[in-house]
C-alpha cells in the first residue's frame, strides 16, 4: 500500500471531506444568491460608483434574460413528459370513477396505478421537475398532490403522517372560507395518530360534501375527476426509501384502493429494475407504467444552443471556461442546474472583474454606451490586447488618431462592435452547418456533439486541426441521399437564423439541392468502370496482392467523375471555404475581451473545489492564506512563528503510519523554542515548557478534529495517521 | 346470505372445526386461536365470511396498518363501539393509550353494546406485525379472556408458524390451526366458481383448466391466478365472439390461448409490463415489439468519473487487498496467481459476494485506473455519496463515519462490464477471479 502511494504521488484521503460535501452545493448556491443581491460587491474597491452600478444592472438584466430562457426550455422539455403523465392519470382509476360492476373489474386484483418516472442520475435537477409537476397536477387534475422524500419517512408512521397532513393541508388551502366546525375536527385529529382508515373517512366526507359542485374551479379536466379527484403521491427518490417502509405502505394503500383513488408517481434516478429490487413482494400490487424523461446530455445540448450558440445574448465563454463547465457536467454530476449556476457565476465574475463589460449588451445599447464612455474607460480600451493588435495593423496616422483622439476611437469602437456582432452571426451559422456535415461521419472526427466542435473552433483555426482534413476526405465520399439530408439541414439553419449576412450562401445551398434533385430525376446511372472481374486465379499470396493492387490503380485512374461527384466536390469545397472564411477563433477579434469570459481558473476554483488540497496548503504553507511576511519560507523549513497546528502538521508529515507522540512533542518543542535562546536552567523555563506542552496538545487535538490522526490501540503512546504521503 | 358451503369452498374441515370451537353464542370459546398458512390460502376470507354469515359480534383488524399499539387498540375499541350502528353514524372516538386502559374500556364497551353475554371475536390479521410492537401486546392478547373476564376470543391470522411467535418468557398457548395450500383440484374448483355471467360455467372451467396447465408450475397463489384469469379471459373468448368457434370447440380455443398465456407468463406475471398495458396490447392486437419490459431499461447513464468510481469499487469489493499491488503497480514483478493464492481463496470471490473496503482503497484504485490525473475534489467525494444514495454502493457499518467509512459495491458483474465497456476499460483483466 505504501509503495502504491509513492507511485501515485502525494495522495491522501480525507474523510472529513466526504462529510461536508453534501452541504457544498447549497453553500455555493447561498454564495451566488448573496452575490447577486448585493450590488455592494461590485462597488467594492471601484472608484466609479455609477459605472459599477450600471455594470451590475447590465449583469442582472442579462442574467434574468438567460435564466428565463433556460426556464422556458426546461418547461418545454418537461411538457412532453407531463403530457404523458396526465394521459396516464386520466386512464387510471377509470373503473373507480365509473363505480363499475363489470365482472372483469370485480375479479381482477386491485392494483395501484403507478407511474415510474425515470429521470436520470442528476438528482439535483429533479427538484425542479417535481416542482413543475406538482404545480401542473394541482392546476389540471387534482388538489391532492403529495410529494414525499425518503428522509422524511424513516418509518410508516412518519410517512402516513406526512401524507395525511399534506393531503388535508391541500384541502385547507383551496378552501378560502374555512368553517369553524372543520377546524375543531382538525384539532381533535391532531391529537390522534393519522392512519389510512382515518384518511379514507376524511376523503369520503370531503368528496361527498362537495357532491356535484366542483372541487376546484381551476381544475379543467374531465368531469369524472371532479367528483373524486385522485390522490397523487409522488415519491421523489425511490432509491433511498427502505424496503420495509415502502412495502408496508403499498400493502396498506392497496387495501384502501376501493375507497381512495391513489396514484403513485415514483421518481427513479437509476433504472426501473430498482422497483423489483426494492419491492420483491409488493410489486404485485402495482400497475407500473414507465415514463422516461429526456436525457440530461440532450438537455445540455439544447441549453447550449439556446444560451451560448446564439447572438441573442452578448455574453460568451472562451474555450477554457466553457470546457471547465462542460467537464464538470460530464465528469462529475450530469446536472443541468449546476451548469446553469456555473454559467451564472461566470457572468457575475465577468462583469465584476472586467470593467469594460459595460459594453456587453445589445447592439443598439452598445452604441449608446460607447458615446458616453469616460476618458479612463477609453484608456482601458486602448490597453486591451485585442485592440492593440488592431491598432498595430493600421496606418500610422490612424494609429495616432485612435490612441489620442477620443471621438475617432469611439467611431472605431462602434464599427468594431458591429463587426463583432456580425462575426458571431456568421460564426454560429457556419458552425451549425459544419456540424450538420460532420456529425454523421463515421467515428466523428470533429466530435459528435456541437459543443465539441464549438470548443475546437474557439480554441484555434479549425482547419488547421489534424482531424479537419480527414473529415473533409470522408465528406467527399458521402452518398447522395446523405448529402441531400445534410443540405436540407443546412438550409434549415439558414432559415432559422435572423441574420441576412450569408444570403448568397443560402441561395447557393438551395441551388445545389435543386441540382441534386434534378440529378435524381434524370436518373442517369453510370455504368461505371464495368465489371473487371478477371476471375482471380489461384495464386500465391504475393501475386494475389499484386494483382489486386493493379486492379485498384486501374480503377482509380480509369474512373471518370460522375456528375454527382463533381457536384459533391463543389459542395464540400463550398463548406470548406465557408469554414476558412468565418470560423476563425474569437480571440482574433477586436474587443474580444469585452464579451468573452476568460477566467477559467476562477470557475474551476469555485465549482470544483478541492478542500483537501486547500487544507494541505493552509497547513503546509500558512503564508499562502495569512500573507504574513514572517511566515514566508523559501525552503521546506518550518518557521517557529507559524501557528502551532502548522508546525505539528509539518512534523507529522514526516512520520509513517504510526506516530510516537513523545517524539512528536519533543520535535515540536524544539521547533518552537528554536529561535528563543532561553536559559534551560532558569525557573521560568519550567513554566514555558508546560505552556509549550499545552500548545502541543491543543495542536494535536485540532489535527484529530480535522481528521488527520486518530488514537490507536495498536501501540501505546502512539497515534495513527489517517492520511498518507508527505514531504 | 348464501349458505356457508356455497361461498367457502374447499375449506370444509377447517370451517367445521372452527364452528365446533366457537360453539353456541353464549358459550365461552377457546381464549385464543392461531391460524397459519401460506398467503392466499383463504385464512382471512374464511374468517370473515364465517363470522359474517353466522352474525357473530366481531372485529377484524389488519395489523399492517397499525404501526403503533395505540392505533391497534383504538381501532379494536372503535370498531366494537360501532358494532350495531350503521356505518354513516358518527360515534364518539375512544382514545386508548395502554393495554391497561384497553382492558378497562373493553369491558365498558361490551357492556354498553350489550354483547357481554355472547362471545366477541377479535381477528388480528397479519399478526406477524405484532411481534415488532411492544413485548406485552402478544401475551396480553393471548389471554385477553382471562384479563377482561369477558367472553372473548382472539384469533390470530399469520403466514408464519406459531413457534416463531412464542416469546421466550413463555405465554398462554393458543389453539393452533393450519390452513394447507390448495391443491390443483381445489384451485380449479375455486377459480371456476366465479365465472362471468355471460358465459357458461363449463366454458369458464375449461379456460381455467388451460390456465392452470400453464401457470400451475410457477404460481399457486390463488389471488394471482384469479388476476391472470381475468386478464386473459377476453383473449380466450375472442374466437367465440368473432364467431370463428363455438364454446365447445376446446381444441381451437386452446390453440388460440396457449401461446398467449405463455407470453403472459414472461411479461405480465413478472410485472415486466403492467396489467393495463397488457390489456391494451390485447385490444390493439399489436406485437410486443415496441413495448419493452421494465428490465429492458437496465442501462444507467453515469458521469465519467462516477463510472470509474463504480469500477474501482467493484474491483475493491471483489479483489483481495493483497492483489492490489499486482494489478495497479507498474513494476510489480512477475507474480503469478498460484504464487500468492491462499487455500481459502480458491473459491471464487464472485460466489462469496462483495466485501467491504475502506474509502482510501477505493480512491487509490480510482487514481490508478483513470488515465488522466484526478484531483481529489469535493465533486469526487460527493459522487461517491451519490452512488450510495443511488444504491449502487452501500455504506457498511455506522459507528464512526469520520474515521474511514467502508463501502460495498452492490452492482452485478454484467452491469459493471457494460459500464466499463463505455469507457474502454477491460475490467476482466483486473479481476482476480478471472486471472
Amino acid at each position: 500500500m505504501q509503495k502504491m502511494a509513492a507511485t501515485l504521488g502525494f495522495l491522501s484521503v480525507d474523510c472529513l471531506v466526504s462529510f461536508h460535501i453534501k452541504k457544498n452545493y447549497r453553500k455555493f448556491q447561498g454564495l451566488i444568491s448573496f452575490l447577486i443581491f448585493s450590488a455592494d460587491y461590485f462597488n467594492e474597491g471601484e472608484s466609479l460608483s455609477e459605472d459599477s452600478k450600471l455594470r451590475f444592472d447590465t449583469c442582472q438584466l442579462l442574467w434574468q434574460q438567460m435564466k428565463s430562457e433556460a426556464e422556458e426550455l426546461q418547461e418545454e422539455l418537461n411538457k412532453n413528459l407531463f403530457d404523458k403523465l396526465i394521459e396516464f392519470l386520466e386512464k387510471s382509476h377509470l373503473e373507480f370513477r365509473k363505480k363499475s360492476t363489470n365482472w372483469n373489474y370485480q375479479i381482477k386484483s386491485r392494483e395501484i396505478p403507478t407511474a415510474a418516472l425515470v429521470l436520470g442520475v442528476n438528482v439535483t435537477d429533479h427538484d425542479l421537475t417535481f416542482k413543475g409537476l406538482t404545480a401542473m397536477l394541482r392546476d389540471t387534475i387534482t388538489p391532492y398532490v403529495v410529494s414525499l422524500q425518503a428522509k422524511e419517512c424513516p418509518d410508516v408512521k412518519h410517512l402516513l403522517q406526512k401524507l395525511a397532513s399534506q393531503v388535508m393541508g391541500c384541502h385547507i388551502d383551496m378552501e378560502s372560507t374555512e368553517e369553524e366546525e372543520e377546524e375543531c375536527v382538525q384539532l381533535s385529529q391532531k391529537k390522534m395518530h393519522y392512519s389510512m382508515a382515518f384518511l379514507s373517512t376524511w376523503y369520503r366526507n370531503v368528496t361527498q360534501k362537495k357532491g356535484s359542485e366542483s372541487v376546484n374551479k381551476k381544475i379543467t379536466s374531465s368531469s369524472q375527476w371532479k367528483k373524486s379527484p385522485p390522490i397523487v403521491i409522488i415519491l421523489k427518490d425511490i432509491e433511498s426509501f427502505s424496503t420495509k417502509v415502502l412495502q408496508d405502505f403499498i400493502i396498506i394503500s392497496s387495501q384502501y384502493l376501493h375507497q381512495l383513488p391513489i396514484v403513485l408517481v415514483l421518481g427513479i434516478a437509476t433504472s426501473p429494475i430498482i422497483i423489483h429490487r426494492l419491492l420483491p413482494h409488493a410489486v404485485s400490487f402495482l400497475c407500473i407504467e414507465l415514463l422516461q424523461s429526456l436525457s440530461c446530455k440532450e438537455h445540455l445540448a439544447k441549453l447550449l444552443d439556446k444560451l451560448l450558440l446564439t447572438t441573442r445574448f452578448p455574453f460568451k465563454l472562451n474555450e477554457k471556461a466553457l470546457q471547465v463547465l462542460i467537464n464538470i457536467f460530464l465528469y462529475h454530476d450530469f446536472s443541468v442546474q449546476n451548469f446553469i449556476k456555473g454559467l451564472q457565476l461566470a457572468i457575475l465574475e465577468h462583469f465584476y472583474s472586467q470593467p469594460l463589460s459595460i459594453l456587453c449588451c445589445d447592439l443598439p445599447e452598445v452604441k449608446r454606451r460607447i458615446h458616453s464612455l469616460s476618458e479612463d474607460q477609453c484608456e482601458s480600451i486602448r490597453r486591451l490586447p485585442s485592440f492593440m493588435r488592431y491598432v498595430e495593423k493600421q496606418t500610422p496616422e490612424k494609429q495616432v488618431a485612435s490612441l489620442t483622439n477620443e471621438r475617432f476611437l469611439k467611431g472605431r469602437m462602434e464599427r468594431k462592435s458591429l463587426s463583432l456582432h456580425i462575426y458571431h452571426e456568421n460564426f454560429f451559422i457556419v458552425l451549425k452547418c459544419l456540424h450538420a456535415f460532420t456529425s454523421s461521419l463515421p467515428k466523428y472526427p470533429l466530435g459528435r456533439q456541437i459543443r465539441e466542435l464549438y470548443c475546437a473552433c474557439l480554441e484555434k483555426n479549425i482547419w488547421e486541426s489534424q482531424e479537419y482534413e480527414p473529415a473533409l476526405q470522408l465528406l467527399r465520399m458521402l452518398a447522395k441521399d446523405e448529402l441531400m439530408a445534410i443540405l436540407h439541414k443546412c438550409v434549415e439553419v439558414f432559415r432559422s437564423s435572423p441574420g441576412k449576412q450569408l444570403g448568397s450562401t443560402a441561395e447557393k445551398l438551395k441551388e445545389f439541392l435543386a441540382q441534386f434533385q434534378s440529378l435524381e430525376e434524370s436518373n442517369e446511372e453510370e455504368n461505371g468502370s464495368g465489371s473487371q472481374q478477371k476471375g482471380l486465379q489461384k495464386t500465391d499470396l504475393y501475386h494475389l496482392q499484386k494483382s489486386l493492387l493493379e486492379m485498384k490503380e486501374l480503377r482509380s485512374s480509369n474512373k471518370k467523375q460522375t456528375k454527382f461527384e463533381v457536384q459533391r466536390d463543389k459542395v464540400v469545397d463550398m463548406i470548406d471555404n465557408l469554414v476558412r472564411k468565418y470560423l476563425f477563433p474569437p480571440d482574433t477579434q477586436t474587443l474580444y475581451e469585452v464579451v468573452y469570459f476568460t477566467g477559467a481558473h476562477t470557475l474551476r476554483e469555485h465549482l470544483n473545489a478541492a478542500p483537501r488540497i486547500a487544507l494541505h496548503t493552509a497547513l503546509n504553507n500558512p503564508y499562502h492564506y495569512l500573507k504574513n511576511q514572517a511566515l514566508k519560507s523559501e525552503d521546506d523549513s518550518i518557521p517557529n512563528v507559524a501557528p502551532d497546528i502548522c508546525i505539528a502538521y509539518k512534523l507529522h508529515l514526516e512520520c509513517s503510519r504510526l506516530i510516537n507522540v513523545v517524539d512528536w512533542s519533543e520535535a515540536f518543542a524544539t521547533v518552537v523554542t528554536a529561535a528563543e535562546e532561553t536559559d534551560p536552567n532558569s525557573t521560568a523555563s519550567e513554566e514555558i515548557k508546560e505552556i509549550i506542552h499545552a500548545r502541543f496538545i491543543r495542536a494535536v487535538s485540532e489535527l484529530e478534529l480535522l481528521g488527520f490522526i486518530k488514537p490507536t490501540k495498536q501501540k501505546t503512546d502512539h497515534v495513527a495517521r489517517l492520511t498518507w504521503g508527505g514531504c | 346470505m348464501l349458505p356457508l358451503e356455497n361461498v367457502v369452498l374447499c375449506r370444509e374441515s377447517q370451517v367445521s372445526s372452527l364452528m365446533a370451537l366457537f360453539g353456541e353464542r353464549h358459550h365461552f370459546s377457546f381464549p385464543s386461536i392461531f391460524i397459519y398458512g401460506h398467503k392466499a390460502s383463504g385464512k382471512t376470507y374464511v374468517m370473515k365470511t364465517l363470522l359474517k354469515t353466522s352474525e357473530l359480534p366481531h372485529v377484524i383488524v389488519n395489523c399492517v396498518e397499525c404501526f403503533t399499539s395505540r392505533i391497534l387498540l383504538e381501532q379494536i375499541l372503535n370498531q366494537l363501539n360501532c358494532l350495531h350502528y350503521s356505518e354513516d353514524e358518527y360515534t364518539s372516538h375512544i382514545a386508548c393509550d395502554s393495554f391497561n386502559d384497553f382492558v378497562r374500556l373493553f369491558k365498558k364497551v361490551t357492556q354498553e353494546r350489550g354483547v357481554d353475554d355472547q362471545t366477541v371475536y377479535i381477528v388480528l390479521d397479519k399478526a406477524e406485525y405484532l411481534r415488532e410492537m411492544e413485548a406485552n401486546l402478544l401475551p396480553a392478547f393471548l389471554r385477553l379472556q382471562e384479563l377482561t373476564n369477558r367472553n372473548v376470543t382472539v384469533i390470530f391470522l399469520s403466514q408464519i408458524v406459531w413457534e416463531k411467535f412464542r416469546p421466550n418468557t413463555g405465554c398462554f398457548e393458543p389453539f393452533v390451526m393450519y390452513f394447507p395450500d390448495y391443491s390443483i383440484g381445489h384451485l380449479q374448483k375455486i377459480l371456476s366458481h366465479d365465472h362471468p355471467p355471460e358465459y357458461s360455467a363449463d366454458f369458464y372451467a375449461a379456460y381455467i383448466n388451460i390456465l392452470l396447465g400453464v401457470f400451475y408450475t410457477v404460481c399457486r397463489d390463488l389471488k394471482e391466478l384469479r388476476h391472470l384469469a381475468a386478464l386473459n379471459f377476453s383473449k380466450y373468448c375472442e374466437p367465440v365472439v368473432k364467431g370463428e368457434a363455438n364454446e365447445r370447440d376446446t381444441r381451437k380455443l386452446w390453440r388460440n390461448i396457449e401461446p398467449h398465456l405463455k407470453k403472459a407468463m414472461q411479461t405480465v406475471y413478472l410485472r415486466e409490463i403492467s396489467s393495463s398495458q397488457w390489456e391494451k396490447l390485447q385490444q390493439d392486437d399489436t406485437e410486443m415489439g415496441q413495448l419493452k419490459g421494465l428490465s429492458a431499461h437496465a442501462h444507467i447513464e453515469l458521469p465519467y468519473y462516477s463510472k470509474f468510481i463504480l469500477i474501482a469499487a467493484y474491483l475493491a469489493s471483489y479483489n483481495p487487498t493483497r492483489t492490489d499491488k499486482r494489478f495497479f503497480l507498474k513494476h510489480h514483478g512477475k507474480i503469478k496467481k498460484t504464487n500468492f493464492m491462499k487455500k481459502h481463496e480458491k473459491t471464487s470471490n464472485h460466489l462469496l459476494g462483495p466485501k467491504p473496503f475502506p474509502l482510501d482503497r477505493l480512491l487509490a484504485i480510482l487514481y490508478s485506473i483513470v488515465d488522466s490525473r484526478v484531483a481529489p475534489t469535493s465533486n469526487i467525494f460527493s459522487q461517491i455519496t451519490s452512488l450510495v444514495t443511488l444504491q449502487l454502493l452501500t455504506l457498511v457499518g455506522h459507528e464512526d463515519q469520520l474515521d474511514g467509512p467502508k463501502y460495498k459495491c452492490t452492482v452485478s458483474l454484467d452491469f459493471v462490464r457494460a459500464i466499463a465497456r463505455t469507457v474502454n476499460f477491460d475490467i476482466i483483466k483486473y479481476l482476480y477471479d478471472f486471472l
